[in-house]
């Protein structure tokens, strides 16, 4: 791996919020042409019962989260030329329209960092060991995989 | 040998994790699920849809026929949810 990119590569999960603009300027190196981020954030109801939600709380695998992230990221690099590749997740209780991910990439062109942000959170999404559950009042119910998560990292296999 | 839970898995067992000594006719995942699910109903529920438990030997995705040994970290969870 080229030694300025291992500088420029930023995995954290943290509890406190990010902020976007801050991330974005980091990722901005000299070769920087490009930057694309991606921002999750948590919706007001439940995908498949459409029942409103007023928080989630995420769990995750301490130790695990973070190797695992790193591959998908490892493998980002090798496939595309970048420049600097953040990725942020929280864990704990957030509340609707809370950030909940951030993942920016940067590249010199714009197609390198469009490809290599839908890359690593198609993959964050089937192997980072993190977990949902929704709250609604005194309820809690733990969010489902879904199948069209599954289906998308099938055109980074061909 | 360290076993985690996570999710819906840790709440049916009422745990996150603890430590056992692998009985020595314990040798496979597959073989450790089938001693816990028959340790008692909160391990049966947690192991009931074997097809939704994903694996993990060390903190790396494992499968089911994979060989563990006493100092292995084992973690079982539901697929991930994450992003």
């Amino acid at each position: 791996m080229d030694h300025d990119l291992a500088e420029n590569i930023k995995i954290k999960i943290q509890i406190e919020d990010f902020d976007v603009s801050t991330e974005t300027k980091i990722l901005q190196y000299k070769k920087t042409g490009a930057i694309v981020n991606f921002i999750g954030v948590v919706r007001d109801h439940d995908e498949r019962t459409s029942q409103l939600i007023n928080s989630m709380t995420l769990e995750h695998y301490p130790g695990m989260t973070e190797l695992e992230i790193e591959k998908i990221v490892l493998k980002s690099i090798q496939k595309w030329e970048l420049t600097g590749v953040t990725v942020i997740h929280r864990i704990g209780k957030l509340l609707v329209s809370d950030q909940i991910v951030f993942v920016g990439v940067s590249s010199m062109h714009r197609q390198n960092a469009f490809d290599a942000c839908n890359f690593i959170m198609d993959w964050l999404k089937t192997q980072a060991p993190f977990w949902k559950v929704e709250e609604n009042n005194n309820q809690k119910k733990w969010v489902e995989f879904r199948q069209s998560d599954e289906d998308a990292i099938k055109k980074w296999k061909k | 040998m360290q076993i985690k839970y996570f999710s819906w898995i840790k709440e049916h067992i009422g745990k996150s994790e603890e430590e056992i000594n692998l009985p020595h006719n314990v040798s496979t995942i597959e073989e450790l699920m089938f001693y816990l699910e028959n340790l008692n109903d909160k391990y049966k529920r947690a192991f009931e849809k074997k097809d939704l438990i994903k694996i993990a030997i060390n903190k790396s995705y494992s499968s089911i026929d994979d060989k563990i040994n006493n100092t292995d970290e084992i973690a079982f969870f539901p697929p991930v949810t994450g992003g």
